[in-house]
C-alpha cells in the first residue's frame, strides 16, 4: 500500500547514484564510509602488488625455463624442493597481513554494529517489494533524515528476507521476518541516494528501490513541519480515512455494512443504537467522539467491550476527521 | 626416498590399445549401463556432467543476454529469476561438486593407486544413478514451474513461493547422497587399496586432494540433506521450522545451509588443487616444491572449512561476536591457500616447462585463482563485507574461484587424462587456442563484475540502474567468448575420438602409476599391484622422450 501522502509530494527525479569521485567505490556520504574505503583501497593495492608479483614470477619462469620441443635427451638442472627461509617468509608475512586486516575489519565492524546513543530512530519495514518508513505523522516510502546526525534504523520484514542497502553510506542489513535488526549511519552530505534491496525476494526484487533524502541542516525539521501542515490542510473526511487506516481501526470495524468485532460504520451516523443495558443512543458527533475517547462508556448491544481508548493519541482535528469520514459512509 | 630405482612389477609401457582395452572389452548399451568398471563409470559421469555444464552454460548466456540492457531485453522478471536459480543449482550440484571427484577421480584414482577398481564398485555405480535421478528431479522442477529461490533456497521465500521448489530441493537431496557415496568409496579405496610401498607421503597430490574432499563430502553433506528435507516438509506439511509465520526461524536455515555449503566450496575447489598439483611438476619436469605442505594443507583447508560458515551471514542479524570469530577463522584459511600457490610457482623454478594444453590450464588456474583468492580476503574483512555483501563483487569472486578455479582445473584435468581415458590425442594447437579463449573470456566476463559490485550493484538483479550498463555489456561480451571457447573445446575433443592420433602410454612424461599402463588402460588396469619405491614426482630424468611413439618411456639401464 503506497502512502497516500505521496500525492502531496513533488514528482521525483529518476533514481541514480551520485557522480563517483573514485574509480572503485561510489561517492562516500557517511562518517563510517571513509574507514571502509581506506581498507578497501589498501586491499586493492595489496592485491595488485601480490598478484603482479605472482604473475610476474610465473611468466618469468615460463619464459626463462621454457623447454624446447620434446626430445630424447632432456634433463633439468638440479634444484631444491625446500627453502626454509623462503617458506617461513611466505607463511608469516601473509599471516601478519591477515591479522592486521582482521583487526581493522573487526574495529570497523563493531563501530558499524554499535549505534551511538541518542540517535534519531526510524522504524523500517521491508515487504514485497517496497520499503516503508515510520514517522510521527505516518508512513512514508522515502527515507528522510537530517545531515550530520546519527540515525538508527530498526528493520523488520513483513514477509520474506530483504536487505536494506545504501551503497553511498556503505551500510547494509537484512530485514528478517519475526525479529528486529538494526543499522546506523550519519550522513555527511545532503542530497538523494539510492536504497537497494540486496537480499533476493522474488519477482520485483530488482525494483525494490527507494531513496534516502538527506536534508540540509534545519531541512529535516522543516520537512516534518511541512508534512504536518499539509496534513492539516487535507479535507476532514480524507484525513479521517488516513487516520483509520494507519491506526488499525479497520481490524475491528468495517465500512461495508458487515459487523465484525465492533459495529460497522456504514450508515451508522444518525442511527439509533440499542445499548447493552437497554438504553438507546442517537449516533451523532458527540457519541462517536465519546466512543473513541472512552470506548467502554456506552457499548452497543451484543458487542464486546474490547476497544482500547484513543485518548491523547489523536488530535482534535484528527478526531473530527474520523467523525466526518464515518459520516460520509452512507 | 629419491633412489633412482624404477617402479617394479609393472606392465611395460606400450603404445596403442590392446584387445583388453576397457572401452571395447564389452559391447552394447547394458555393458555400459550396468558396468562396475570405475573407468566406464568415470566416462559416464564425465559425459553427464559436461551435458549439465552445457545446459547451465546456456542459462548463463541467456542471463547475460538479458542483462545487456536494464529492464526487459529478452525474458521477463520471473523467467530471469528461475533461470539464475537453475544456472546456480545445476552448476553447483550437477557440475562442479561431482565434476572433478566423480568424473576425473573415478577414472584416475584407482589407476594412480595401482588398484583394479575402487573399494566398492557397486556403490560407485549407485552413486552415478543417484546423480542421474537427482538431475531428473531438477529437470522436473524446470518443466513443472522452475524454482525461483536462487540455489541457496533461503527461507521463508523458498517455503512460500508458488514455484516447484520441492522437486529441486529433493534433487539436491538425492545428489547429496550421490556425493556421499563417492566420498565414502574414495576414503576406503585410499586407505585400503594402496599398493605395496605407497605410504601416505607417496600419494599423488590429486589423491590427497580427493581424500580431503571425500572427508568433507561424507561429513558435511548429510547436513544439507536434512536441511532440504526439513524445507520440503515445511512446504508440504506446514510444519514451522524456518518460516516465522509458522513459528520457525529463517536465520536457522542460513546456518544449516552454510554449514554444508561453505565446506562444499572446498568440495568444489580442493580437487582442483589436486589436479594442479599433478600438472605443474609433470609439465615442469621437476619434483614438486613443498610436497608435504601441499598435501597436508588440503586437509587443513578441509578442516578449517567447517568452521567458517558464518562469514556468509555478516548482515543476517548474527551476533557481532559470532561474526568476529567466523571472520578470524576465515583469515586462517587464506594462509595454506596462499602457500599452495607459492609452492606451485616455486615448482616451475629451474624446471623445463612444456606449454601443452593442460599446463596452459594450470597457468590459467594460477592466474584466476590468485585473483579469486585475494578478493576473498576483501569479503573476510567484516566492515568491507557489509558494503560488498550480496553485490556483484561476491558474484565475481565466486565465479573466479568456481569457474576460474574449479572449472579451469577440470578442463586441465580433462586435457591431461584424455589420452589415458580414450587412447587418443586431441589437436594440440586447437587445445592451446581454446585455453587462451577460455582464459580471456573468463577475465572479461568476471573482472567487470568486481567493479560493478564495488560501486554498489546488487546481485540477482533483473533490472539495474543505467550507470551499470557499460560494465554489464562488457561482461556479456566476455560470456559469449567463454561460450565460444567451450564450444570449440567440445568440438576438437569429440573429433579426437575419431581422428585423433593414438595416444602412447605416457605422452606427458608423468611419474604416477596410471601412465605406466597402456592408453586406454586394460579392463583390469594392472595385472597385479605394482610395488612403489619412490614419490609420485621423483626422477623425471629417468624417462626419455621417444619420438616414434610420441611419448615417454623408461630409460633402459644401459642408456
Amino acid at each position: 500500500m503506497t502512502s497516500p501522502l505521496l500525492l502531496l509530494q513533488p514528482a521525483q527525479t529518476p533514481l541514480h547514484l551520485p557522480e563517483r569521485t573514485t574509480f572503485w567505490m561510489p561517492l562516500d556520504a557517511s562518517v563510517t564510509a571513509a574507514d571502509i574505503d581506506w581498507l578497501y583501497m589498501f586491499m586493492i593495492w595489496m592485491s595488485v602488488i601480490c598478484s603482479l608479483g605472482i604473475f610476474a614470477a610465473m611468466l618469468y619462469f615460463v619464459m626463462k625455463f621454457k623447454a624446447g620441443p620434446r626430445s630424447a635427451n632432456e634433463t633439468s638442472e638440479p634444484s631444491s624442493e625446500h627453502n626454509t627461509a623462503l617458506e617461513i617468509g611466505w607463511s608469516v608475512i601473509p599471516l601478519l597481513i591477515c591479522i592486521a586486516l582482521f583487526v581493522w575489519g573487526f574495529q570497523g565492524f563493531v563501530n558499524l554494529r554499535t549505534p551511538p546513543k541518542g540517535a534519531l530512530e526510524v522504524h523500517v519495514t521491508g515487504q514485497k517489494w517496497k520499503w516503508l518508513f515510520e514517522y510521527p505523522h505516518g508512513t512514508e516510502d522515502v527515507l528522510h533524515v537530517p545531515v550530520d546526525r546519527d540515525v538508527r534504523l530498526i528493520l523488520q520484514s513483513a514477509d520474506v528476507l530483504h536487505s536494506f542497502y545504501i551503497p553511498n553510506f556503505r551500510v547494509k542489513m537484512d530485514a528478517v521476518p519475526g525479529r528486529y535488526t538494526d543499522l546506523w549511519f550519519r550522513a555527511t552530505a545532503a542530497g538523494e541516494f539510492p536504497v537497494f534491496c540486496a537480499e533476493y525476494c522474488g519477482t520485483a526484487h530488482s525494483d525494490m528501490l527507494t531513496r534516502v533524502k538527506v536534508h540540509e541542516p534545519g531541512g529535516y525539521e522543516k520537512w516534518l513541519a511541512d508534512v504536518k501542515k499539509e496534513l492539516e490542510n487535507v479535507p476532514l473526511p480524507q484525513l479521517g480515512k488516513l487516520v483509520v487506516e494507519k491506526q488499525g481501526c479497520l481490524t475491528c470495524h468495517t465500512t461495508d455494512g458487515t459487523p465484525k468485532i465492533g459495529p460497522t460504520w456504514k450508515g451508522v451516523f444518525g442511527k439509533a443504537e440499542q445499548l447493552s443495558g437497554g438504553a438507546t443512543v442517537n449516533v451523532d458527533e458527540d457519541y462517536i467522539r465519546e466512543s473513541i475517547i472512552d470506548p467502554t462508556a456506552k457499548i452497543v448491544d451484543k458487542f464486546p467491550p474490547s476497544m482500547p481508548t484513543y485518548k491523547g493519541k489523536l488530535s482534535d482535528r484528527q478526531l473530527s476527521g474520523v467523525i466526518e469520514y464515518i459520516k460520509s459512509l452512507k | 626416498m629419491t633412489s633412482p630405482s624404477t617402479t617394479a612389477d609393472v606392465v611395460a609401457p606400450k603404445t596403442g590399445s590392446g584387445s583388453d582395452n576397457y572401452l571395447v572389452h564389452d559391447k552394447g548399451f547394458l555393458s555400459w549401463a550396468l558396468t562396475l568398471d570405475h573407468k566406464r563409470i568415470g566416462i559416464m559421469y564425465l559425459a553427464s556432467v559436461l551435458t549439465a555444464f552445457a545446459l547451465g552454460g546456456l542459462f548463463a548466456l541467456i542471463l547475460r543476454t538479458e542483462l545487456l540492457s536494464p529492464g526487459h531485453t529478452i525474458i521477463d522478471h520471473d523467467t530471469y529469476n528461475q533461470m539464475f536459480t537453475l544456472h546456480g543449482a545445476i552448476m553447483v550440484f550437477l557440475v562442479i561438486i561431482p565434476g572433478i571427484p566423480a568424473a576425473l577421480g573415478n577414472i584416475a584414482l584407482p589407476l594412480q593407486l595401482g588398484a583394479k577398481d575402487v573399494a566398492f564398485p557397486r556403490l560407485n555405480l549407485a552413486s552415478y544413478y543417484l546423480w542421474l535421478l537427482g538431475a531428473i528431479c531438477m529437470l522436473t522442477s524446470l518443466v513443472m514451474n522452475a524454482a525461483d529461490t536462487g540455489w541457496t533456497f533461503y527461507a521463508p521465500y523458498s517455503t512460500t513461493t508458488e514455484t516447484a521448489v520441492a522437486p529441486a530441493a529433493m534433487g539436491a537431496f538425492i545428489l547429496g547422497f550421490s556425493s556421499i557415496f563417492t566420498g565414502l568409496n574414495f576414503i576406503v579405496t585410499i586407505h585400503k587399496l594402496r599398493p605395496p610401498g605407497m605410504g601416505w607421503f607417496r600419494l599423488p597430490l590429486f589423491i590427497w586432494a580427493l581424500y580431503s574432499t571425500a572427508l568433507i563430502q561424507v561429513l558435511a553433506t548429510p547436513v544439507i540433506g536434512i536441511t532440504l528435507l526439513m524445507l520440503t516438509v515445511e512446504r508440504l506439511l506446514h510444519i514451522g521450522i524456518f518460516d516465522p509465520a509458522l513459528g520457525g526461524d529463517p536465520v536457522l536455515f542460513q546456518h544449516f545451509f552454510w554449514f554444508y555449503s561453505h565446506p562444499a566450496v572446498y568440495i568444489m575447489v580442493v580437487p582442483g588443487f589436486g589436479v594442479i598439483g599433478d600438472l605443474i611438476p609433470v609439465f615442469s619436469r621437476k619434483r614438486i616444491f613443498g610436497y608435504k605442505f601441499i598435501a597436508v594443507s588440503s586437509l587443513a583447508i578441509a578442516f578449517l572449512g567447517f568452521l567458517v560458515w558464518g562469514h556468509h551471514m555478516f548482515v543476517s542479524g548474527q551476533s557481532t561476536l559470532a561474526g568476529s570469530i567466523f571472520s578470524a577463522i576465515t583469515f586462517l584459511i587464506a594462509i595454506p591457500t596462499a602457500i599452495k600457490v607459492f609452492n606451485w610457482i616455486a615448482t616451475m623454478y629451474k624446471g623445463r616447462i612444456h606449454l601443452d594444453t593442460p599446463m596452459l590450464y594450470a597457468l590459467a588456474f594460477l592466474w584466476v585463482f590468485t585473483i579469486g583468492g585475494l578478493t576473498g580476503v576483501f569479503l573476510a574483512v567484516m566492515n568491507v563485507d557489509i558494503h560488498l555483501h550480496d553485490t556483484y563483487f561476491v558474484v565475481a569472486h565466486f565465479h573466479y574461484v568456481m569457474m576460474g578455479g574449479a572449472i579451469t582445473a577440470l578442463l586441465g584435468g580433462i586435457h591431461y587424462w584424455w589420452p589415458k581415458a580414450f587412447g587418443r590425442m586431441y589437436d594440440e594447437k586447437q587445445g592451446r587456442f581454446g585455453a587462451l579463449l577460455v582464459f580471456a573470456g573468463l577475465n572479461i566476463t568476471f573482472f567487470p563484475q568486481f567493479i560493478m559490485g564495488s560501486r554498489g550493484m546488487p546481485r540477482r538483479y533483473y533490472n539495474y540502474l543505467p550507470e551499470f550498463q557499460d560494465l554489464h555489456r562488457l561482461s556479456t561480451i566476455g560470456a559469449y567468448m567463454l561460450g565460444l571457447g567451450f564450444l570449440m573445446t567440445a568440438f576438437y575433443l569429440v573429433r579426437s575420438l575419431k581422428s585423433g592420433r593414438p595416444a602412447p602410454a605416457n605422452p606427458w612424461g608423468s611419474r604416477t602409476l596410471e601412465w605406466t599402463i597402456p592408453s586406454p588402460p586394460p579392463y583390469y588396469n594392472f595385472h597385479h599391484a605394482p610395488t612403489v619405491t619412490r614419490g609420485p614426482y621423483d626422477d623425471y630424468d629417468t624417462l626419455v622422450y621417444d619420438e616414434k611413439i610420441g611419448g615417454y618411456v623408461e630409460k633402459t639401464p644401459s642408456a
